[in-house]
């Protein structure tokens, strides 16, 4: 270390200060790249989908090539239902896990647990709907609710799994000790010391997974499929905002191009809302 | 003893199992998805062999099926935005833990973590109806007048080719980048930091010395798994990389890539042969992303292992 620092040192200071402003420059100058898209987006997004936002959009189903009007009434119900029935399956088995591997794990098998945790995490989002699709849509023969549900609850068990241990973590050891020093028993600690005491944190997690599976696509194309018509049944294909977004956007049409527009605008501000409101009230706990 | 005794508790018991039962089912689930896509894609991997893996042709109506154009686009379209994402990743990284502070830091911080928080698909929307243009009408006729002799640029400017998807790619994987990054970063202890300072160094120095020569094989784990994120990223790519099975050194030809294809293509497959295809792609893309994930969790946590002591 103070090897390579004399060497460095030796060269001439004036040389050094322009490198050193040069590249504390360029650092800016890639921070505020990096950043440039997501303006990009917001201000397209709110130009170009601003304006097809009407009330029509959030109650009226689409409307016939040609026609003006319509909206996405089906799409945004869909949503709701499917993101409602994954977390069904995402919720309770992600915060098991997460608990498990906090509470109970130890050693090696903690450590394998949540490896297998970041990989499920890092399977790509199409490739939980292919498997999803071999096991519900395939057997039962057709496009439905349930299948898309199973496939956005499969992304959200690593996602939930891992924000509770982050937040089990937090609590101090000596919070569960005492516990048990008292002579109630590990469940016990468990559900009504720790997990109490965490609710609030275990809670951010699993919306901040709901607005994560809110824009997933991938998975739903061969499995909810879309739907121009309103649908409740767990057998039948669904409409689903961001397959709306994704059918719209590359359809010739401009009407659909535009009610694509906002589409993406009111999945963005849903997505954004659930963020900064969840990071505030986290913020303010803290 | 008495533990013992207290673990022997029914109600101890049966949440114990639950929860175990439960924590492991997520490997269960690890192994469904291997044996489900394998199975699904048997019928091509059988007849074809692994030479599927590298054959040039894709013609559903031929029932010809090879994986080779996707695979290409695949890999084009990712390390040409791991190029140009890692450099600015590790900008913004930086920038992050270094150089800003208080409220300029926490407001940078927040809005990295929003360029994650935008779905996939109006990155799709965005790049189809403001980056393609862009890229048509003003840069790749500048650069095919410049420098078209290069093959990278050459052929007509349609804007939606491998180029968009890289571009689209790279902002799309800079969150995952800049924040394992900055989470390396932030591992390497103080004394390195204040100890260069002290010596005389400039900040850079600072930052070149203590900071990326110790962090070379963390940042080489941040960016394995930017990588594999872009493999694996569908919809934006899907919209704007022009879907079709070619392979080409120029910049500006469309392409199409496994995932891709696997949207464009599953929910309308004809028939069994094609529907094994597209699976034995997606058993592909399964494979590589375990494998990137693997070795680049193992590299990132033996990186913050390291240092866990001396912070």
């Amino acid at each position: 270390m103070r090897e390579k620092l004399k060497s460095v040192l030796s060269v001439n200071d004036f040389r050094r200060k322009i490198i050193n402003v040069t590249m504390i420059s360029l650092i800016v100058i890639s921070s505020l790249v990096a950043i440039f898209p997501l303006l990009s987006v917001f201000v397209f997004v709110f130009q170009k989908g601003f304006s097809t936002l009407s009330l029509n959009f959030f109650t009226s189903l689409p409307a016939p090539v040609g026609e003006t009007g319509g909206g996405m009434a089906q799409s945004l119900l869909g949503s709701a239902m499917l993101i409602g029935l994954a977390s069904l399956i995402g919720v309770p088995w992600g915060i098991a896990s997460g608990i498990y591997i906090t509470e109970y794990g130890h050693g090696k098998s903690a450590w394998f647990l949540r490896f297998s945790n970041d990989l499920l995490m890092g399977i790509p989002s199409i490739v939980v709907g292919l498997f999803t699709y071999s096991f519900i849509v395939a057997p039962m023969k057709g496009f439905s609710l349930l299948a898309g549900s199973i496939a956005l609850g499969i992304i959200m068990i690593p996602i939930v799994s891992r924000s509770t241990e982050e937040i089990l973590k937090t609590v101090p050891e000596h919070i569960r000790e005492a516990g048990l020093a008292l002579g109630i028993s590990r469940y016990r600690v468990i559900l009504n010391i720790i997990l109490r005491g965490s609710w609030g944190g275990i809670l951010t997690g699993v919306i901040l997974s709901v607005a994560r599976i809110s824009g997933e696509t991938a998975p739903l194309l061969f499995t909810s499929f879309n739907n121009q018509y309103w649908s409740g049944s767990l057998t039948q294909p669904i409409s689903s905002l961001p397959v709306q977004i994704y059918t719209y956007a590359i359809s010739p049409f401009e009407d659909w191009q535009k009610q694509a527009w906002a589409g993406a605008l009111v999945l963005i501000l849903f997505i954004f809302t659930i963020n900064v409101t969840v990071r505030f009230i986290f913020r303010k706990n803290k | 003893m008495e533990k013992k005794r207290k673990d022997l508790h029914i109600g101890d018991k049966a949440f114990y199992w639950i929860l175990k039962v439960m924590a492991f089912g997520i490997i269960l689930l690890l192994l469904a998805f291997f044996v489900l896509l394998f199975k699904m894609s048997w019928p091509v991997l059988s007849k074809v062999g692994p030479s599927f893996f590298w054959f040039n042709d894709w013609n559903p109506v031929t029932e010809e099926y090879g994986a080779l154009p996707f695979i290409f686009g695949t890999i084009a379209t990712s390390l040409i935005a791991l190029f140009l994402s890692v450099p600015i990743s590790l900008g913004a990284a930086l920038l992050i833990t270094e150089i800003a502070d208080g409220g300029f830091r926490k407001i940078l911080g927040f809005l990295v973590e929003m360029l994650a928080a935008i779905p996939s698909v109006v990155y799709g929307l965005w790049g189809l109806f403001v980056v393609v243009p862009f890229l048509r009408e003003t840069v790749q006729p500048f650069l095919s007048q410049h420098f078209g002799f290069l093959p990278i640029f050459e052929g007509a400017p349609l804007g939606v080719g491998l180029m968009a998807a890289g571009i689209v790619l790279a902002i799309m994987i800079t969150p995952t980048i800049a924040t394992i990054s900055r989470e390396i970063f932030l591992t390497i202890p103080k004394v390195y930091k204040e100890g260069a300072l002290a010596l005389g160094a400039t900040r850079w120095e600072m930052i070149r010395l203590s900071i990326l020569k110790s962090s070379v094989s963390g940042i080489l784990g941040a960016s394995i798994l930017g990588l594999g994120r872009a493999l694996g990223e569908t919809m934006a790519v899907a919209m704007v990389i022009g879907n079709r099975a070619e392979i080409s050194a120029s910049l500006f030809s469309p392409a199409q890539s496994m995932a891709s294809l696997i949207a464009n293509e599953y929910a309308e497959a004809s028939g069994e042969m094609h529907l094994a295809s597209l699976t034995a792609i997606g058993f592909g893309l399964l494979i590589v992303s375990l494998f990137m994930n693997s070795t680049a969790r193992i590299i990132v946590w033996r990186v913050e292992r390291k240092y866990r002591g001396t912070r």
